[in-house]
């Protein structure tokens, strides 16, 4: 099992809904490729790797005082992976001229973003356990 | 305007679900069900007074925090035992315990009854306090 530091992913959840909320308002193809970008380094490489993960090491944790929290690494690739899965579908809906397609896409990636940054909360590993739970035998 | 009125619905939303979600998470809701659980079916022994049956999956970060959580609190308690269960190898157990999500605690008492459960990492009071109600 890989431990990391539990504060780092909700800093990156924070960094991505922030993203995420401007390319909602602007509908920018431009922010929408950088997060993909970030997700897609996050989820097939590591959610250490990314540029967020390097801010949060670089300026954020210094500033930190305690003991460090850790967890698993395994549930944060996985949103990582939601987070893909939803930003490329937005991608392939701005680019074909689906517009709702990237506006509802969007919404559920931000979604899932603000309810991990602020609640601590993986919508994304919810979905997935349900989703085994009822089509697995 | 159009995308900042959606904005808004969106955080409104998320808000609204996230205190609900914290609000509920850890607490310990006393057993309603009428279910009884062997430990034929559990593959473990039951413990003499309680059993702490935590389901648990891969992609569940409190998993792990409640695991840390069960394990100090009932290492030096003989007679209750925290049994993890890997929730994604044990659907039809999941399925039939009514497992909504990761990670779900099932106490259970001597006989095998639900006494309670937990939705997220259990509160440490609330643990304690049903380690004394069940004190023989």
């Amino acid at each position: 099992m890989q431990l990391i530091d539990a504060r780092a992913p909700r800093f990156s959840a924070l960094l991505t809904t922030l993203i995420l909320a401007a390319a909602l308002i602007t509908s920018s193809v431009l922010l929408l490729v950088f997060q993909l970008l970030v997700f897609a380094i996050g989820a097939f490489i590591s959610p250490t790797k990314t540029p967020y993960a390097l801010i949060y090491r670089t300026i954020i944790k210094p500033r930190l005082k305690g003991e460090i929290p850790t967890e698993d690494i395994k549930p944060p690739k996985f949103a990582q992976k939601v987070g893909f899965a939803f930003a490329l579908v937005a991608f392939i809906g701005i680019v074909s001229g689906s517009k709702i397609t990237f506006d509802i896409a969007v919404s559920l990636a931000l979604a899932a973003a603000f309810l991990n940054a602020a609640f601590d909360f993986c919508l994304g590993c919810q979905i997935y356990f349900l989703l085994v739970r009822a089509f697995r035998n | 305007m159009h995308n900042q009125i959606l904005l808004g619905v969106v955080l409104i939303l998320s808000t609204l679900f996230g205190l609900w979600f914290r609000k509920t998470r850890g607490q310990i809701k006393s057993g309603r069900r009428k279910l009884e659980i062997g430990a034929e079916e559990i593959g473990e022994k039951l413990g003499a007074r309680l059993t702490l049956l935590q389901f648990s999956s891969a992609f569940c970060s409190a998993c792990r925090t409640t695991k840390l959580l069960l394990n100090s609190m009932t290492k030096d308690i003989p007679d209750v035992k925290h049994i993890e269960i890997d929730t994604e190898s044990r659907l039809e157990l999941a399925r039939k315990l009514n497992i909504l999500s990761t990670p779900t605690t099932i106490i259970l008492n001597s006989g095998g009854q639900e006494v309670g459960r937990a939705f997220g990492v259990p509160k440490r009071e609330q643990v304690l306090n049903l380690l004394e109600v069940f004190e023989i």
